[in-house]
Formats: structure tokens, C-alpha cells, sequence
């Protein structure tokens, strides 16, 4: 670290409260509009990544508990849900976007609790996007018929949903918004390590009277998940997750005509010319890998610089990482929060490792880190080949792979070398090769001149590996819809 | 009756524009409706596949990269000269299907039509299947349909034809490059069509199609991993079918399910357009 010559001004502590949240002792599962213990299930811990603290016991549902709740869904959704106007369906999602944004506080320190993400984040991030997407779908539940998809599309029914960790509430909201404005019912399964934003939201479904059975929620690991996908009742899946999962799930409904949708993972490259406006770009790649620390599938984990400024970039990078403040997430100050899990934190650990023999510089940010907890200081990549495996393979954590280039061609080249097929990001301040890039990019998100911004207009997903169907926008309603001409692609 | 000798055609695969035989050696015996000797078809096997892959990926630069607006005037070219080959394709379809001649008449002008009514898409899907999104911020975001890259189909068994046509206008309108696996029993009018293809301004490699066993070829596409989707319309074999889409899944290839029985009579729709599409979102911010 630079010796400072300046005055430094410290940061005094300041904790969030987490007061506003009351977390049971132990939870069910939520089948049918209560929370029921399981029929055949267990139980597991969830702990708080920044502390290692248990939060509470949930319960692990069996596949007695997975044929419950696709029951209940499916009772709901022939008694009920299905025969209700459109325009009574969008006020129940009217109202559960009013409770959120009721409730935010208490979810967003829930979340950052659960999930080891920053409060700045899950408080002006997640749960602002949380309430805008039960706000943007509701208005669509008495519009199906304007969705392009013909006079009369139709729900498919019972959406089986499988969430990851790191935006556990933000990707609830994407699956069970659309799925419910549909006209569908959902059981949804939160990932392992954050299911309590979740059941926190089993109760905002009570307060807002929605019907018993039209969203049911079943915690769990893998197992679970995997009883959920390949259950004989469902009608639709909704996957995000990693690639491997996304590959398995596709091959368990090979055969069924079951419509899914995959948002897998990606390899973003986040390139920056030397016209680039370069404060803009450097906060830019600093939000691309660092945001939710790194926990990001549209992450832009590589950096492309153009030879001409890459040592530029590079300490310029270095001067701003040195100022991130990495550490409690209930900190309102901190930037960079928990690492998830102990298992993520091992593979990020492995990947860097593999960085180091591989012949790549690793540079970290002089940060303290705490001593109980997951902690990954941000870290840089220099001297990065195509081929190393830090270049190739989705880290999931702050860790940004620098790349150069030379050509705009070049560029387009070794953004595009990748099975994945996510996001990109493009800096230069000439808007004709913004437009230029952008058509070449292999990528279902292209930010220019930002990154990682998300909307619930806005349709995200991926080219290749990175999964097929959209959520967000009409594309992402169109994902809960069939019509006859419609049906029978996946 | 002239009883002159007529000339006839050897009828062979058509990968990257040309007409090879299938590098196997292999042909099989294709026989009419009534059952008598017609052709001896090439039997493509996994290198023709292979080589066809690379030809697609060649024609996807190429034709992606094509304004809407000129691949519209190219499929408009095809079903011009369709036209000028009416006679022939309904002597095919004649053969083919055992057809009456007004029905073949009437497949094959549906068939023509079927191209027209695709190349008037071409400049419309972005503006159909493509949004301005009104984000909640200050930026300009906007959403495009874009190609998928190359999809691998197997031809309807039945409608040699319009099936046919029907499966390969929706793929290639949007930019796509394809390899299509014609009817097995029924090729004879996909060599027709590949010979108009060929004399349409179709780049080379855009369309690629493969005579033989669905069973044996479809396999190595499935499981290519430069394929981006595959179009299984024409898979009877439900057996057959759930093997390709497991094998789709090892590289996320979308997959537009089997459908056999297809009727290819009415309206075609978006669907098969949308099934062979991505969009992508692009964001900027707004300031001065």
C-alpha cells in the first residue's frame, strides 16, 4: 500500500439495526397457505456468512413433501387461480408489491443476514427491484392478450421454480411475478444457504390473503430440487443456477414436452477501449466483478483493456480497489460483503490457486478481513491467457481476470471465446462502435458505458451456455404463456 | 412417345453450396409411392455432418450478417424460382407422396407462397418480437431479436415439400444457418429445392441438406458443439427424439420438440421463428 501522504478520515461503524427482523427458532415448509412440518423430510441449518452465527433451523423437504405441495399447487391452480379474472389476479400482485416495499427493511436485513451481501445493496439494489417486478407483472395479469402471443394465451399450470443464493429474494421475485400474473401457481425452492427471505415472503402471501396453494415453498438442498424438477405433475420449470445444474435439468426433461426456462452462468467480458471515459470505466469494473462480491452470473469477470491503456487501468483499478471497504455487511459503509458459503469460498479459493500455478499475477486489496466468517479480499488477475482456467471458468467471487487487446476485432474474438454467452460490456465514448460491438457480442446483456443494471422491463438472460428464455419484460411473460401455435419449443 | 433414352439425375447431399456425394460411398434405394425404383439417394453419414457444420457456421457469418432486408429479397429469389420450377416439384411431390395431381399442385403452390410470406418477415421480426424497454433510470434500452446460430432439423417424414419448406423459412428468416435432414423415404424434392437454393442467391452454407437416416446423423448434431438448437419436427421415433434432446442439453441447444403429425395447412405463425431467436438487451446510459 502507497504511503498515505494525506489525512485519512476513518469510518465510524454504521451497523444497520437488526432489530426490524424476528427470526423463528425453526420453520416448516409452506404447502397449501401455512407452514406445515415435513412428511418425510429433515431439517438443516442456516448460518450468517459474515459470522458463521446460526440464524435458524428449516426444514429439508422429501419427496413426500414435493408431491404436497405440487398438489396443492395444482388444486389451487384448477379451483382457484386459473378461473380468476386477470384483473383480480394483478391486484393480488399489486398488493404483495405494496407489502414489500412495506416491508423492505426488514427483507433487505434479512437478506444481507442470510446472505453475506451488503445492506447498501440488498436495500437499494434487491429489494427495489423486488417490489418493481411484482409491480411490473402485476398490470400484465388482465393484459395476456396484447403479450403477441394471440388472442388467448393460456397458463401452463404448475411452474416448478429453483432459485440460487445470490439475489435469493431478487430471483423469487423474477420467477414467481410473471409465473403468478400468468395465471400459473409455483412451488418455488430457495437455495440452501438463503431460504429465509423466502419464508419471510410465504408471509407476506398471508398478509395479502393470496389464495392457499398458489405459491408454496419448499427449503431445501439439491435433493429437493431435483425432486422438484423431475416431478410428473409440474408444467413448467424455471432454473437459475449454475451451468452443470441447468445441463442436468435439461437432460431430466428430455422427453416430457415440459417448457423450462435456464439462466445459468457466465464469463462476461467488460472491455474497455482507450477512448473510454476511464473514472466512468473504472467504477464500472469495479461494480462488474466487485457488486455482490462477485456473486453475479452476468459478472464481468474479465476485463479486455486496450493494450494502449492497460497499465493505466491497471493502477488506477489498484488505487480504488485499496478504498473498498470490505466487511460487515450490515455495515451501511461496507462495499464488499461475506462470501456465501464455505463451499463457494473454497472453490473461489481453488480457482485463484489455479490462477497462481498457472502463471497469472495475483494482486488483492490490502484489506483487513474479519476472522470469523467467508472473506475473499478483491483480487486481480494480471498476465491472464484465454486458456487459463481463471479466464475460462465461472469464479463467482471477486476476483477479476485481466485480459489486453488490440483490435476491436480482437476484442469481439476473445469476448466471445467462451461457451457462455450472458452479458458483455463495452466503454468508448464513439457511439458507432458501442453499436458496432453491441451487434457482434454473443451475449443476451450488453451494457455500454455501465454495467450490471437490471429492470424489470428489461428481458435478461443468455446466448449458449448461459441458458435460453428471458425473465424481465414481455419475453419473460411469454415464459408463463403457451397458445397452441406456440407450443413445443424449449 | 419419343423413344429416346431419358437422362437422369444422380441425386446427392448439398453442404456449403455444393453437391457432393456423401463421403461414406454410401446411396439407399428410394422408391415411389407405387413402390417402383425412383432414385439411389446419398446416405449421409457423421462426417457429412461434420463437414456440414462447418459449412453452416460459414453461411451463418455470412447471412446473419445480412441486412433484413436483402435476406428478404433472397427468399423472395427462391420463391421465384420455385416458380419457374413448378412443373418439376409437382412431378416430385407426385412421386414422392403418391399424391393426385391437384393435391401435389396444391402443396407445391403452398409451398411457393410459404416463401413469400417468409421473406415479407425478414424485416419485421425486430420490430415484432423487439422492444424499447422504459427502464427506471436514465437510460436508453432497447431489445433485438437476433439468430441463434445454427440449427440442426430433421424434415417432416410425410410432407416432403411444404413440411419441408415450412421447417427451413422459419429458421433461415431471422439469420440462422440450418442442416436439414430430408424426409428419408421422400428426398427427392429437398434435392429439387437444394437445386434451387442453389440458384437464388442463398449464400452458401445457409442451408445444408442431408438425405438418410435421421437415427444415425442427428446423433453427431445433437452432440456438435457448434450446433446451437436442433428442430426435431420431423421425428417420429419418440425414443429417438428424447435421446437428441438429452443430448442437446450438454451444450444448452435449444430444441423445437418433435411434432410428426404436423399440419402444415394452415397459418404457420411466429412460433417457429421465435423458437430460433435471442434477444438481446442493450443499455446506455442518457446525459449530456
Amino acid at each position: 500500500m502507497e504511503a498515505p501522504s494525506r489525512m485519512t478520515f476513518e469510518y465510524a461503524p454504521a451497523p444497520e439495526s437488526r432489530a426490524v427482523v424476528d427470526i423463528a427458532a425453526t420453520y416448516g415448509l409452506f404447502i397449501d397457505g401455512e407452514f406445515v412440518e415435513p412428511i418425510d423430510g429433515a431439517a438443516f441449518k442456516t448460518i450468517n456468512p459474515a459470522t458463521e452465527e446460526v440464524l435458524t433451523e428449516v426444514s429439508e423437504a422429501g419427496a413426500a413433501d414435493v408431491a404436497a405441495a405440487i398438489a396443492a399447487a395444482r388444486r389451487a391452480y384448477e379451483t382457484v387461480w386459473s378461473r380468476m379474472s386477470g384483473r383480480e389476479r394483478a391486484k393480488y400482485l399489486f398488493r404483495i408489491a405494496r407489502i414489500i416495499q412495506e416491508r423492505a427493511r426488514e427483507l433487505a436485513v434479512l437478506e444481507s443476514l442470510d446472505n453475506g451481501k451488503p445492506i447498501r445493496e440488498s436495500r437499494d439494489v434487491d429489494l427495489p427491484l423486488v417490489a418493481a417486478h411484482f409491480f411490473y407483472y402485476a398490470g400484465w395479469a388482465d393484459k395476456l392478450e396484447y403479450a403477441g402471443l394471440g388472442p388467448n394465451p393460456r397458463s401452463l399450470g404448475v411452474a416448478a421454480q429453483v432459485i440460487p443464493w445470490n439475489f435469493p429474494l431478487l430471483m423469487l421475485a423474477w420467477k414467481v411475478a410473471p409465473a403468478l400474473a400468468a395465471g400459473n401457481t409455483v412451488v418455488l425452492k430457495p437455495a440452501e444457504t438463503t431460504p429465509l427471505t423466502a419464508l419471510l415472503f410465504a408471509d407476506i402471501c398471508r398478509q395479502a390473503d393470496l389464495p392457499p396453494g398458489v405459491v408454496n415453498i419448499l427449503t431445501g438442498a439439491g435433493e429437493t430440487g431435483r425432486l422438484l424438477v423431475s416431478s410428473s405433475g409440474i408444467n413448467k420449470v424455471a432454473f437459475t443456477g449454475s451451468t452443470d445444474v441447468g445441463k442436468a435439468i435439461q437432460r431430466s426433461v428430455a422427453g416430457t414436452r415440459i417448457p423450462v426456462t435456464l439462466e445459468l452462468g457466465g464469463k462476461a467480458a467488460n472491455i474497455v477501449f482507450d477512448d473510454a471515459p476511464l473514472d466512468e470505466a473504472i467504477e464500472g469494473i469495479v461494480n462488474g466483478i466487485f457488486f455482490n462480491q462477485g456473486h453475479v452470473c452476468c459478472a464481468g469477470s474479465r476485463l479486455l483493456v486496450q493494450e494502449s491503456i492497460a497499465d493505466d487501468v491497471l493502477d488506477r483499478l489498484k488505487r480504488r480497489l485499496a478504498t473498498l471497504r470490505v466487511g460487515d455487511p450490515l455495515d451501511k459503509n461496507t462495499d464488499v460483503g461475506a462470501i456465501n458459503s464455505a463451499a463457494q469460498l473454497a472453490r473461489i479459493i481453488e480457482l485463484a490457486e489455479a490462477g497462481d500455478s498457472e502463471g497469472a499475477q495475483r494482486w488483492s486489496a490490502p484489506c483487513a478481513l474479519p476472522d470469523r466468517g467467508f472473506w475473499f479480499a478483491p483480487t486481480l488477475f494480471t498476465g491472464v491467457t484465454q486458456a487459463h482456467r481463471i479466464a475460462r471458468e465461472e469464479i463467482f467471487g471477486p476476483v477479476l481476470s485481466i485480459l489486453t487487446f488490440r483490435t476491436p476485432d480482437e476484442a469481439i474474438d476473445k469476448a466471445n471465446n467462451t461457451p457462455y454467452g450472458l452479458s458483455a460490456g463495452i466503454w468508448t465514448e464513439k457511439g458507432s462502435r458501442i453499436l458496432w460491438m453491441a451487434s457482434r457480442l454473443r451475449a443476451g446483456v450488453i451494457w455500454a458505458n455501465t454495467f450490471n443494471r437490471f429492470d424489470p422491463t428489461s428481458p435478461f438472460g443468455g446466448y449458449k451456455e448461459s441458458g435460453f428464455g428471458r425473465e424481465g419484460g414481455l419475453p419473460g411473460l411469454a415464459a408463463y404463456l403457451s397458445n397452441d401455435e406456440e407450443a413445443g419449443s424449449r | 412417345m419419343s423413344d429416346r433414352l431419358d437422362v437422369r439425375k444422380t441425386y446427392k447431399l448439398f453442404v456449403g453450396g455444393a453437391f457432393p456425394r456423401s463421403e461414406s460411398g454410401r446411396s439407399y434405394e428410394v422408391l415411389d409411392a407405387t413402390g417402383a425404383f425412383l432414385a439411389n439417394a446419398a446416405q449421409a453419414s457423421r462426417k457429412d455432418a461434420r463437414d456440414a457444420v462447418l459449412a453452416a457456421r460459414k453461411g451463418f457469418d455470412a447471412w446473419s450478417a445480412a441486412t433484413a432486408y436483402n435476406r428478404g429479397q433472397v427468399i423472395y429469389r427462391i420463391a421465384e424460382v420455385m416458380e419457374g420450377r413448378r412443373a418439376q416439384f409437382i412431378a416430385d411431390v407426385i412421386d414422392a407422396e403418391g399424391a393426385s395431381t391437384p393435391v401435389a399442385e396444391q402443396q407445391v403452390d403452398a409451398a411457393i407462397d410459404r416463401w413469400v410470406w417468409y421473406a415479407g418477415w425478414a424485416d419485421k421480426i425486430a420490430q415484432v418480437l423487439g422492444s424499447a424497454n422504459p427502464v427506471a433510470g436514465p437510460y436508453f434500452n432497447f431489445s433485438v431479436p437476433e439468430p441463434t446460430g445454427i440449427v440442426a432439423a430433421v424434415a417432416p417424414r410425410d410432407s416432403s415439400l411444404l413440411g419441408l419448406v415450412s421447417v427451413i423459412a422459419p429458421i433461415i428468416v431471422s439469420g440462422n444457418s440450418c442442416i436439414v435432414m430430408a424426409s428419408q423415404a421422400r428426398p427427392v424434392p429437398a434435392i429439387t429445392l437444394a437445386e434451387v437454393l442453389a440458384t437464388s442467391d442463398v449464400p452458401a452454407g445457409v442451408v445444408n441438406i442431408l438425405t438418410g437416416d435421421s437415427a444415425e446423423v442427428m446423433p453427431w448434431l445433437a452432440s456438435h458443439a457448434d450446433v446451437n438448437a436442433l428442430d426435431l419436427t420431423g421425428v417420429a421415433d419418440a425414443e429417438l427424439a428424447a435421446a437428441l434432446e438429452a443430448q442437446a442439453a450438454d451444450t444448452v441447444k435449444r430444441v423445437r420438440l418433435s411434432a410428426p403429425d404436423a399440419d402444415w395447412s394452415g397459418s404457420p405463425g411466429l412460433a417457429r421463428i421465435r423458437a430460433f431467436v435471442e434477444t438481446k438487451t442493450v443499455w446506455h446510459p442518457l446525459g449530456v
